[in-house]
């Protein structure tokens, strides 16, 4: 190679992200950036109740504000079948209530007009009647005999009982154990708090017939179909386009009312209508993460040796049973909750309950559900841990799934693709020194001071999914990537995905840059417009590496197989004779003799041989062969402020393992990102409800997202276990830390206080809760 | 003098620019839709986020939290005016170095606070950065990133200001 | 969020200001730093159809020490405060709470003006004042007048201002040598209300004896608290130990908090304990010239 060669930058460069220099310049392109000449704007009249039959909607003092130009109710999408709409769960859900609203925040009418001021002016003008109804806001109450019925049409409050696991063997083990640890846990309801409300601007031009919806999602191709099966305007006819997206974190995968009425006042008005939520109205009703109530059981040996796992839930998912799950799995991936940890046997069941509160579920960067099933399973063994005084780390390494024998068979029916879970968990006790925070714990528990040190040795399971197990609505979770190389060696790859923050443009750049040897500079990355890139499933659920990544990868290589041939035509040599090294195909034992890519694709429109047809193109649905297995262990250190309450971080050091790394500048920003995420959940966030079903932490006041100054300083390292499976041994991380750093967190503020006996304290970990313990146990404040 | 309507006149990122306003028109209103500088972000409605962070008279300010007429007369800075004949400002080239921001919708706010936040303090400690920023969330980053992108952008300034002192 | 439609105002006399403010009574609403006021017309919480903009009035801004007072004009800046050397130097419980009110950003914008005036007792300056027997300087058609701090806050989001009164300056009697003070804030996450604050001042004699003693409590009930008891209690004291925490313990009774996000009114209470002993250790701590 020349001096001159430019960098490819392909897999393991820590290459600076190509998105980039438009963010910094303020020259992003989100929803609200969207402007159309003629352009509308929609705002959105909210119930005040929980649960209420209407008795009366009157428009008409909004219809007369100067400036209105519609406003539109339940009743007006009757008529075109869009009052409810099916949700990602086989339920539906309302667009509009024309009977009775069931959760507080809900949409009830939709005032369109000249600009967001007079949209804003005319929603107190819109009279609403009321009647309230009797209010379910707990789902533990809401599946009691007797309990208001949320769902009329579903006749009870049960969305779904499921199970997993082997009953009978489970409770054999249980039965014969030497000990049990049992705790429950409530996993509060969060909200991602993404920085960009949701919000789209509906454009439906009459002479084309043809509906454009710029909007907030994560799932652009699968919205399409959806939007063309229930409206039935041709899937030709609709175009949808995720501009930039400021954070999604799941919450960007449901499709909220908001764009239905706009699309609805588009099409009634023949003008572009814009909808942005007020952070105000988006955080009470858009979909929330988690709101679980757990009861894990641990079954296990004098020694430690762990038996068996049981895990019985409810799960709160509100008046519609619309989680962005896979078909199969009502309460997503929960069944990963044996975890790092080689038990016999395991059980899980969860009672799907519907409350008078808004859908979701699965948000919050939590992989189908991964998260409350690492945070029951690395809580439960911290509680086994303290009641049989063995180490937390001990007991893990103990119980930890030794490294020969990948590929693993869960007792919950998961084939992990590769793991070795022990050096993870070494590596941070040695980065952290964890044998001498023991002793100073020690120590400081003789002076009363107190200090906590919690462990989570998490596994995940991302990249849903293989065909055979993993649909939405039917559509299978394949991902995709068409890649087009110009005559001048340039190319543009489109991909199925979605990005939010991601850094796909880069990291998807360098798989190709990898592959076919062309820079990354060299490669424009596409996604989020289903009119341009090819079908795919989205972004979520740390599926893009996994699933698009690895199209991407295969695509490339079809189009290096082509190349071939191309090279072959040019250095008149055989296909089998030329040998590839990233960017250039030469004879084999004449380095001289050879062809860059570049080269190729030049041929490739004016010189190719009569045999193969022009172009350099390739386009790959991947359907992955399993899911991956990304883990890896946290360590967090915590003090007690004895006087008030605080739980103060010290130090948290996490060792990610994601198998091969693309960026690792990125892979450290989507840990650092995660664990602040994991943060929040464990000290500050949630959302709560009071019995008459009103709404506590609606807004960016109440709910509290942590800020620069509370959150640690994070550290990371790495071991590297490739997946076998993924073309590039990658397994996706976006998720992993926020999976798996709550129990950390939450372990090390028990174990500052596990002397005094306490076992468990639910999250947020607010300083009254611990001051609360020490208040009991006669610690003075000062 | 009284009105609902009102005519401004505000330099922004050094252009005169001027335009009617309702009395009651935000400034981040005024910027984004009168101006068209889209690069000033709405996050939030209570005053929490920081996403519209600008530099009005040299302090940067919530533009959610000001009307358009409060700005009349005054100079305006936003992330569209920090980079100069296609140079970018060091604070810009020290988020895009140290990976200080992933979705982008924080970042122009982020990097107006941080301008300030540097134009008070040259040399800040860690924990300045920390609380100089504190008014600006950010969901993506887990903040030490933007933390050593503004420490970045501290160094380069200084050197700049001691080749410019040199000179 | 968008703000209701209002007549808007920018007097350049206090003189116009206050004028206006008689002609248009309840129906009119002072902008100051705006950051209490817009975000409550955001929601529409305030709809007020007349804004008196204060700002292109001249000489409201300023910190300054004359005829023995610190001088703090109400359209000072939160931020100016915490940038003050003599502040920081001779004021450290206004420094304390400068730095500690919202956020950089607000705290650009936000006045100290609107910050007492607004009567929010979960704002933190009230408390500082009260520990201060701070002064307030208000103006009206009819003239000025001066109104003490501890009589100044009637109820939540109720001062002793009349509609038609503006607040233009707090002042603050210059402390006598071995002084100090300590605003301590227990907040869930920086940047957000108390969820308890108390505000210290004192000053000790040659033998150790505690001369004067102020104490203000934030998010302590319906108005920014001055716990009078517990000033008592330790005045003409040695504040050792047992005083301090006789004295904490006054605080706390007399504080009346709410159960609410920001934590059960058990919590807070025992909080204002806790902060009032701290905040009494570290104005001690100040007094004999420690930070």
């Amino acid at each position: 190679m020349t001096a001159q060669a430019p960098i490819i930058h392909g897999m393991g460069h820590a290459v600076k992200r190509k998105e980039d220099p438009r963010f910094i310049q303020g020259r992003g392109n989100y929803v609200d950036d969207v402007n159309l000449p003629g352009m509308l704007y929609l705002d959105i009249v909210r119930s005040p109740y929980a649960h209420a039959r209407i008795t009366s909607i009157n428009v008409e003092k909004a219809k007369a504000l100067p400036g209105v130009a519609a406003v539109i109710t339940g009743k007006d999408l009757e008529p075109l079948g869009l009052a409810w709409i099916p949700t990602l769960m086989n339920d539906k859900q309302m667009v509009l209530p024309t009977e009775k609203v069931v959760y507080q925040y809900q949409e009830v009418v939709g005032v369109v007009a000249e600009d967001r001021y007079v949209a804003a002016d005319a929603v107190p003008l819109v009279e609403v009647e009321y009647e309230p109804l009797p209010v379910v806001a707990d789902p533990r109450e809401a599946l009691k005999q007797g309990a208001t019925v949320v769902r009329p049409d579903k006749g009870s409050n049960l969305a779904y009982h499921w199970e997993a696991g082997d009953k009978g063997a489970t409770e054999s083990l249980f039965r014969d154990a030497d000990v049990v640890a049992r705790e429950e846990f409530y996993y509060p309801r969060l909200h991602v708090s993404y920085m960009e409300t949701v919000g789209c601007v509906a454009h439906y031009d009459a002479i084309s017939g043809k509906l454009t919806l710029w909007m907030t999602t994560q799932a652009p191709h699968a919205v399409r179909t959806v939007a063309s099966l229930v409206t039935k305007i041709p899937e030709n006819k609709i175009r949808i386009i995720s501009p930039d997206i400021g954070g999604g974190f799941g919450g960007k995968v449901y499709v909220y009312p908001g764009y239905i009425v706009a699309a609805v006042a588009s099409i009634l008005t023949g003008k572009p209508v814009k909808w942005i939520n007020d952070r105000s109205d988006d955080q009470p009703s858009t979909a929330f993460g988690r709101d679980c109530y757990m009861t894990a059981e641990v079954a296990a040996k004098k020694d430690g040796t762990m038996l068996a796992l049981r895990v019985k839930t409810i799960g709160d998912h509100g008046a519609f049973f619309g989680d962005a799950n896979p078909s199969k799995f009502p309460f997503g991936l929960f069944s990963i909750c044996t975890g790092s940890y080689d038990f016999k046997s395991a059980f899980v069941e969860v009672d799907g309950a519907h409350t008078n509160k808004p859908p979701g579920g699965i948000t919050y960067r939590c992989s189908f559900r991964v998260t409350e099933a690492v945070y029951a399973v690395e809580r439960i063994v911290d509680v086994l841990a303290h009641k049989l005084g063995i180490d937390p780390a001990q007991l893990r390494i103990k119980n930890f799934i030794a490294p020969d024998k990948f590929p693993y068979k869960s007792a919950l029916g998961w084939t992990y693709d590769s793991g070795n879970y022990l050096p993870a968990l070494r590596k941070a006790m040695e980065k952290v020194g964890y044998e001498q925070l023991r002793k100073e714990q020690e120590e400081k528990r003789k002076r009363g001071e107190l200090m906590g040190i919690g462990i989570s040795s998490f596994t995940e399971i991302v990249g849903a999914g293989p065909a055979h197990t993993f649909d939405i609505l039917g559509l299978k979770m394949f991902d995709s990537c068409e890649i087009r190389i110009h005559p001048t060696g340039k190319a543009i790859a489109r991909f199925g995905t979605k990005a939010q923050g991601q850094g796909h443009e880069t990291t998807f750049a360098q798989i190709i840059a990898e592959e076919l040897g062309i820079p990354i500079d060299d490669i424009t990355v596409e996604e989020g417009d289903t009119d341009t890139c090819p079908y795919g499933l989205g972004t979520y659920a740390s599926r893009s590496t996994p699933t698009a990544g690895a199209a991407g990868a295969m695509a490339s290589r079809k189009i290096r197989e082509k190349a071939r041939k191309i090279a072959a035509h040019l250095l008149e040599a055989r296909e089998e004779d030329l040998v590839w090294e990233p960017g250039k195909f030469y004879v084999r034992g004449s380095p001289g003799k050879a062809k860059t890519i570049q080269e190729i694709a030049f041929a490739a429109y004016t010189n190719y041989p009569p045999d193969v047809e022009a172009g350099l193109e390739a386009v790959d649905y991947y359907n992955p062969p399993n899911m991956t297995y990304p883990f890896g262990s946290y360590i967090c250190v915590v003090d007690i402020d004895k006087g008030t309450g605080e739980a103060k971080i010290r130090r948290f050091m996490a060792v990610d393992d994601c198998g091969n790394r693309i960026n690792p500048l990125i892979v450290d920003g989507q840990i650092h990102g995660a664990l602040a995420m994991g943060f929040g959940t464990a000290m500050l966030e949630e959302i709560k409800y009071d019995e008459n079903g009103n709404v506590f932490g609606a807004n960016f006041m109440d709910y509290l997202i942590p800020t620069a100054v509370e959150t640690p300083k994070w550290e990371t390292d790495q071991t590297v276990t490739p997946s076998p499976h993924h073309p590039l041994g990658a397994k996706g991380v976006g998720e992993s830390a926020t999976v798996g750093s709550p129990a950390a967190f939450v372990n090390a503020v028990v174990d500052a206080l596990a002397h005094l006996g306490v076992t468990h304290i639910d999250m947020p970990l607010n300083p009254w809760k611990i001051r609360k313990i020490l208040r009991d146990n006669g610690i003075q404040a000062e | 003098m009284s009105m609902t309507k009102m005519h401004i006149r505000v330099n922004v990122n050094g252009v005169e620019r001027e335009g009617d306003v309702q009395a009651r028109l935000l400034l981040v209103h005024f910027i984004r839709e009168v101006l068209g500088l889209t690069g000033t972000h709405i996050g939030c409605d209570t005053s929490n986020c920081g996403a519209c962070t600008v530099v009005l008279g040299g302090k940067a300010v919530k533009s959610c939290t000001l009307f358009a007429v409060q700005a009349n007369g005054k100079k305006l800075l936003t992330v569209e005016g920090l980079a100069k004949e296609g140079k970018l400002h060091p604070i810009q080239e020290g988020f895009w170095e140290k990976h200080g921001l992933q979705c982008g919708f924080c970042t122009p706010g982020m990097i107006m606070a941080a301008y300030h936040l540097l134009q008070k303090n040259p040399n800040p400690t860690e924990e300045e950065i920390r609380r100089g920023i504190s008014g600006n969330l950010c969901r993506c980053t887990g903040y030490v990133k933007i933390v050593e992108s503004v420490q970045y952008a501290a160094e380069k300034m200084r050197v700049q200001e001691a080749q410019v002192a040199a000179r | 969020m968008i703000p209701p439609n209002f007549e808007y105002f920018a007097p350049n006399t206090l003189g116009d200001a206050v004028s206006l403010l008689e002609r248009y009574g309840e129906d009119a609403k002072i902008l100051a730093g705006g950051q209490s006021l817009i975000p409550l017309m955001k929601l529409r919480l305030a709809s007020p159809r007349f804004i008196v903009d204060l700002n292109q009035i001249q000489g409201l801004e300023y910190v300054r020490e004359s005829d023995s007072y610190l001088r703090i004009g109400a359209l000072t800046r939160v931020t100016d405060l915490e940038a003050s050397e003599m502040v920081r130097k001779k004021y450290p419980v206004i420094y304390d709470v400068a730095a500690h009110i919202a956020d950089p950003l607000v705290r650009n914008m936000g006045t100290v003006g609107g910050n007492i005036a607004h009567g929010d007792p979960a704002n933190d300056l009230p408390a500082v004042m009260l520990a201060l027997n701070a002064e307030f300087i208000a103006i009206s058609p009819t003239g000025e007048r001066t109104i003490k701090a501890e009589e100044f806050f009637i109820d939540s989001f109720t001062t002793a201002l009349k509609p038609s009164e503006v607040l233009t300056e707090a002042r603050v009697a210059m402390p006598p040598a071995r002084s100090g003070g300590a605003y301590l804030k227990l907040e869930k996450r920086v940047g957000d209300f108390a969820i308890a604050g108390v505000a210290t001042q004192l000053t000790v004699d040659g033998r150790g004896v505690c001369e004067r003693v102020g104490i203000g409590l934030t998010s302590a009930g319906p108005t920014p608290l001055k716990p009078k008891k517990a000033e008592e209690s330790l005045r003409g004291k040695k504040p050792d130990d047992s005083a301090i925490k006789r004295t904490a313990d006054l605080a706390a009774d007399n504080a009346n908090p709410r159960s609410d996000l920001r934590g059960p009114a058990e919590y807070k209470r025992e909080m204002f304990r806790v902060l009032t002993i701290r905040a009494l250790r570290n104005a001690l701590s100040r007094v004999s010239g420690g930070s």
